[in-house]
């Protein structure tokens, strides 16, 4: 299968207003299709912003934001929701819903005309629940769901969209380990089957070692480094980074990283 | 079949407003006797289009604020309105449309007062700034009022009083034809905003990474939804809690996706209307109560009952 860059920042830089310090410092990120990419680092490292950024939602400063081949922000929401299916990190459902209907909403970009729901819509939506193994669950009260579930559903919402990108903001977090690696499991299978790009931005750098193509690794605002996960992620950088002195050790030819304990 | 149910009950409660009353009309003579035709009739209609377009507005509003327990009146519309009216009648301002006219505009100005506060920190429209914003000009409103109030005569004070409480007396054919006219552009905007409103639900971001407009939405959904709010005060005073319980009945009945919702809370809040002010002028007849009494003495126990749902989890 052809690759398609379908993200491309480039030389990004930007600053909140009022601060005096970069959130971003010339970061280049590219994501392809068929490609896994994982964002790591520690927390205020500007992992959130430079998906807030990659989306379209903050302007850079300086450098630029395409998605497939035009400025971010010439998108319209619409049409930008055609391509970039996103997994936000928190959202709070106002009413109660049942799953088949949140999933119905990720239908929206792509209704036609006076927002008429036609047959492949449907089709859609029961493809999607099945591809996150969910359509069993496609009557249930969303607050019915486990945790594992829940985040299964919302990426079946996203995958509605039929996006060419799939972005998850620790889609993990609060996850055990069963349900953790179901995820990672489903996204990597999204990847491999549907030549859907992905962006991950994770805490968990050993999941994110194991199953992404390419790692970025940002501290203060800065890519650090960026590439297989063997070369990002050597024991004194990451130490550096993580702030905490760690072991590096390979598992299935991935890097795995221990935290040690400080000697007292 | 939930919808013949809606419609027949709209119905019902229409055909109710139209036999029940202090003067009695033999059913065989209801649609030859000039109480029924001038009377109310007009009254019944214009209760469907009030109570309809408070179902409405509060519907949109509760999804746009993000809050399930919000009113279109807690936006700062009924300080406005009543401002506007008392002050018409403080200053003996005649003629029929007068007080009408004084409370829509009084409700504009607050609308766009509150508007202007909710736009304070940018751009963006922020639904929390919009609610402090609506109480805040609201409280400002009722001290004016409150203050206007006590330097008025006594007849004066008892018929701002009575108004404020909301009422249909004043009902007519020529204010069925205008409330009917101002009616369809809000309620078409509504309308087409059900599925953004739908999306948003979930919060903003997620809304605009599912691909809304959302800036857009916020404004053309709380101007269309005060613009009915405005409206419906002008022609019958502060009638509450309708706005707050009917989008609870209308989810219960019909589910929460906006398109379903919003007509369902337009019929339902019709004919929750239309019954109450039957009520109203029946129980102690020959004199009536204001609407807006018999709505809350129904809709604060209901109100409870939410409250205690929503916070329960």
């Amino acid at each position: 299968m052809d690759r398609v860059l379908i993200l491309d920042v480039s030389d990004v830089t930007f600053r909140y207003p009022g601060v005096a310090r970069d959130a971003l410092r010339a970061v280049t990120l590219g994501v392809s299709s068929g490609e896994l990419v994982a964002l790591l680092g520690p927390n205020g490292s500007g992992k959130t912003t430079l998906v807030r950024v990659a989306l379209g939602l903050q302007p850079p400063r300086s450098g630029s934001v395409r998605v497939l081949g035009r400025a971010a922000a010439e998108w319209s929401r619409r049409d930008l929701a055609r391509v970039v299916g996103v997994v936000p990190q928190r959202e709070d459902n106002l009413f109660p819903q049942r799953v088949r209907e949140t999933v119905r909403l990720g239908r929206y970009p792509r209704l036609g005309s006076f927002g008429r729901e036609r047959a492949e819509d449907r089709a859609a939506v029961d493809r999607a629940l099945e591809r996150c193994d969910v359509l069993s669950l496609c009557d249930r009260w969303l607050w019915t769901l486990s945790g594992g579930e829940y985040q299964r559903v919302r990426i079946a919402r996203a995958l509605a969209q039929e996006p060419r990108l799939l972005v998850l903001d620790e889609p993990t977090a609060s996850l055990d380990v069963r349900h953790e690696m179901e995820l990672f499991e489903l996204v990597r299978r999204l990847v491999d089957e549907q030549g859907l790009a992905a962006l991950l931005v994770t805490h968990d750098v050993n999941l994110a070692a194991r199953f992404a193509d390419r790692l970025l690794l940002l501290s203060e605002g800065n890519a650090v480094a960026s590439g297989p996960p063997a070369d990002v992620l050597r024991p004194e950088r990451a130490e550096r980074v993580f702030g905490w002195p760690v072991a590096v050790s390979s598992f299935d030819g991935r890097p795995q990283i221990t935290p040690l304990r400080r000697p007292s | 079949m939930k919808w013949l149910g809606l419609v027949s009950a709209l119905l019902l409660a229409l055909l109710a407003a139209l036999v029940l009353g202090p003067a009695p009309v033999p059913l065989a003579e209801l649609w030859q006797s000039p109480i029924v035709r001038d009377l109310r009739l007009p009254r019944a209609l214009l209760g469907l289009l009030v109570g309809g377009s408070l179902g409405l507005a509060g519907s949109s509003l509760q999804s746009l604020v993000r809050n399930p327990l919000a009113d279109p009146f807690l936006l700062g519309l009924s300080g406005g309105a009543g401002l506007g009216a008392v002050l018409a009648i403080a200053l003996h301002v005649g003629g029929p449309w007068a007080i009408p006219l004084a409370a829509f505009a009084g409700a504009l100005v607050a609308l766009g007062l509150v508007f202007r506060l909710g736009l304070v920190g940018g751009a963006e429209l922020d639904p929390r700034i919009l609610l402090l914003g609506g109480v805040a000009v609201g409280a400002f409103c009722g001290a004016v009022m409150t203050a206007i109030v006590s330097l008025a005569e006594a007849t004066e004070l008892r018929n701002a009083y009575l108004w404020l409480w909301g009422g249909l007396s004043a009902a007519s054919w020529d204010t069925v034809r205008v409330t009917a006219l101002c009616l369809p552009i809000p309620v078409v905007v509504l309308l087409a905003a059900a599925r953004p409103l739908d999306l948003l639900a979930l919060g903003e971001e997620p809304a605009r990474h599912l691909g809304a407009d959302v800036r857009a939405v916020k404004r053309r959904v709380y101007l269309a939804a005060s613009f009915l709010t405005a409206v419906s005060v002008a022609v019958a005073g502060v009638i509450g809690f309708v706005g707050l319980i009917v989008p609870h009945l209308g989810r219960a009945l019909v589910g929460g996706r906006h398109l379903r919702l919003l007509p369902a809370a337009f019929l339902a809040g019709g004919t929750l209307l239309v019954l109450a002010d039957t009520l109203a002028r029946t129980v102690v007849a020959p004199r009536e109560l204001p609407v807006g009494i018999v709505t809350a003495l129904v809709g604060v126990p209901l109100f409870a009952i939410l409250l205690r749902r929503w916070t329960a989890y």
